[in-house]
């Protein structure tokens, strides 16, 4: 057993290797994968001058063990280069940004998972072996197998197109103004205070979220059904029930609290799923965060700031498998081995 | 008679498990059949207009037709080809791979586990779909390129799954006996290991290739997926877009309830699979 802070540097020192991988896959995929950026670039006429200026300007005319090493020292220095279009900005002011209206939308969705997952967990796992049961699990599997952008379409369809009551897209009405504090629009709206603004955020988030939440629920589901189903079987529930105690006092404050170490570790697995469904949730909501900013910047060939948003991804995982496992430790001692 | 008799066990005891597994049986199969034989079920030409453009579901059109006036229907029939072709091709690498590197790892431990574990564990926490973006971008759009950003993707859970699979069978007693006996690296695995180890991978593949069809309909939605004409029920689903709001909804739609069917076919088998075959692992 050691300490929590012996255990946060050494967590910490771990995430290092993590990072140097991943920055090394990206700088494979990005440089020595076939396909040469620079005529991606200027395209099949420019001149061989042209080419030979920009293959200069990106530092790809090094051998590349030194293009390794000037990547992973810009990367490590906090500078992820400059965009390759319009205004040539850096990249990392460019990320973030958007990157707010990504977590913001990220937080909606993972509100929706969680309550929905615990809600149909518990409820299976109270009416084990039951047709509610069947039906839950059934829910679960449809849930982890939707596709993203269709739930999203047949939402913007029902609520949007046929009974008007939801925007289809973007994240604030064209007429109300927020003032940029944290870029969450919810937050800056209150911060400013304007109600109306912080209603109409809300008001775009829910189908985004609810479509993003709804497909990552069906994993909770199944995990916080037989995680209850594991401590319901315990000694002490048993004894809570029998000195009785309300049922729903033994379910939501007693089983639900001790069920909820496995359900915290996956909520940090599940943060790699979040990512990439607010890639598709954003692209079909016309959402303006970091996933439709990459895909923007893949369609115009914009090399840097695409790896510089991949890179941004690799840190956004190691830093959050990081403070899960903080947090973890921090809950449960045992994991502080 | 074997199986019969096993068949009967699980229906009385298990039953529906057993029914999710055959439900799961019918779409994949039904979807591999459709993906055969789609010359002689569609009926029209996937590739040229056939009508007048954005007619909803009818009598001549069942799925209506697109922007271009292409047969919706016949589209759909001709994606199954694609989303088997790619998904399937992309999957098995990915298991060969992940394998051939998974016993490896577990076998001979030492530093090549511990740097080729570092490596699987750390683009398994990397966001798949992503992963597959960032390779799709750099190789280009094309079939191959997409198998190749697909296969990527799933390596690690093929690793992860052997090799802790291998550690557990390598300290078996008879894998020690026959190390005394003499019994070379090369024997050991295939004879001893890799028998032991195949049992789990059915239900993982099945698992994986619902996971990969859906990641397969996501890079074709990104316009990441494979070019244009050919018929894809992301890109279809993409397509349908821009005339989704309009009220056009038969475009996106029935490409995209064919990717969840799909999706849902193969999670199913594969959690039949293990509810079966696996009692320890249960709903």
């Amino acid at each position: 057993m050691v300490s929590l802070k012996v255990y946060i540097i050494t967590r910490l020192l771990m995430t290092i290797p993590m990072i140097l991988i991943l920055l090394t896959l990206v700088f494979f995929i990005m440089r020595i994968l076939p396909g040469d950026p620079v005529l991606a670039i200027v395209g099949m006429k420019a001149s061989p001058e042209q080419i030979e200026r920009i293959r200069h300007e990106l530092g790809l005319d090094k051998d590349w063990l030194h293009q390794y090493i000037d990547y992973i020292t810009m990367v490590f220095s906090g500078n992820l280069g400059n965009s390759m279009i319009w205004g040539r900005r850096p990249v990392i002011n460019e990320i973030w940004d958007r990157f707010p209206a990504t977590l913001e939308l990220s937080i909606g969705g993972f509100i929706v998972s969680v309550i929905l997952g615990l809600l149909t967990g518990v409820f299976s796992s109270i009416k084990q072996g039951t047709k509610t049961d069947v039906g839950l699990r059934l829910f679960s599997i449809i849930a982890y197998s939707l596709f993203i952008p269709l739930l999203g379409m047949i939402f913007q369809l029902i609520f949007g197109v046929y009974l008007r009551l939801f925007p289809v897209a973007g994240r604030k009405s064209p007429l109300i103004s927020i003032t940029w504090y944290t870029g969450l629009y919810t937050i800056d709206s209150l911060l400013s205070g304007s109600i109306l603004g912080f209603f109409d955020a809300i008001w775009h988030l829910i189908l985004p979220s609810l479509t993003l939440g709804i497909v990552l629920s069906g994993v909770y589901t199944r995990l916080v059904r037989s995680s209850m189903l594991d401590v319901l079987a315990e000694d002490f529930i048993r004894a809570l029930r029998a000195r009785g105690i309300p049922e729903n006092s033994v379910l939501f404050k007693h089983a639900l609290k001790n069920a909820f170490i496995p359900i915290l570790t996956m909520m940090g697995l599940q943060f790699a799923l979040l990512l990439a469904g607010a890639v598709l949730t954003e692209t079909t909501f016309s959402w303006p965060g970091v996933g439709t900013f990459l895909m923007e910047r893949i369609e115009y060939r914009d090399y840097t700031t695409v790896q510089g948003t991949i890179v941004f991804y690799a840190f956004l995982v190691a830093l959050v498998s990081l403070i899960v496992d903080i947090i973890y430790a921090y809950i449960d001692p045992r994991i502080r081995y | 008679m074997m199986n019969l008799e096993l068949l009967r066990k699980l229906w009385k005891r298990r039953r529906v498990d057993f029914i999710l597994l055959i439900i799961g049986v019918i779409i994949v199969v039904a979807t591999l059949l459709v993906a055969i034989f789609a010359p002689w079920i569609a009926p029209y030409n996937p590739y040229v207009s056939v009508d007048d453009a954005l007619l909803p579901p009818g009598p001549k059109h069942p799925m209506g037709t697109d922007n271009l006036g292409r047969d919706v229907y016949s589209r759909a029939i001709y994606g199954t080809r694609t989303v088997i072709f790619v998904v399937l091709i992309s999957t098995v690498v990915s298991l060969v791979v992940g394998t051939v590197l998974g016993l490896i790892s577990g076998y001979f431990g030492g530093s090549i586990d511990r740097v080729l574990s570092m490596i699987m564990d750390s683009i398994y926490a990397f966001p798949g779909l992503i992963l597959a973006i960032a390779v799709a971008a750099m190789l280009g759009p094309g079939v191959v390129n997409t198998m190749i950003s697909i296969s990527v993707v799933y390596i690690p859970t093929y690793f992860r799954m052997i090799r802790g699979q291998v550690l557990t069978v390598k300290s078996q007693l008879y894998v020690e006996a026959a190390v005394a006996l003499g019994a070379t690296n090369k024997i050991i695995i295939l004879k001893y290991i890799l028998p032991n180890v195949l049992p789990i991978i059915p239900v993982v593949f099945s698992m994986n290739v619902a996971d990969a069809v859906l990641t397969e309909a996501g890079l074709s939605f990104l316009g990441l997926g494979v070019p244009a004409p050919l018929p894809d029920w992301g890109f279809d689903l993409k397509n349908g877009q821009r005339n989704l709001l309009a009220g056009y909804w038969w475009i996106s739609t029935f490409p995209g309830i064919l990717i969840v069917i799909l999706a849902i076919g193969f999670s199913l088998l594969s959690e039949g699979l293990n509810e079966l075959f696996n009692p320890s692992r249960r709903w």
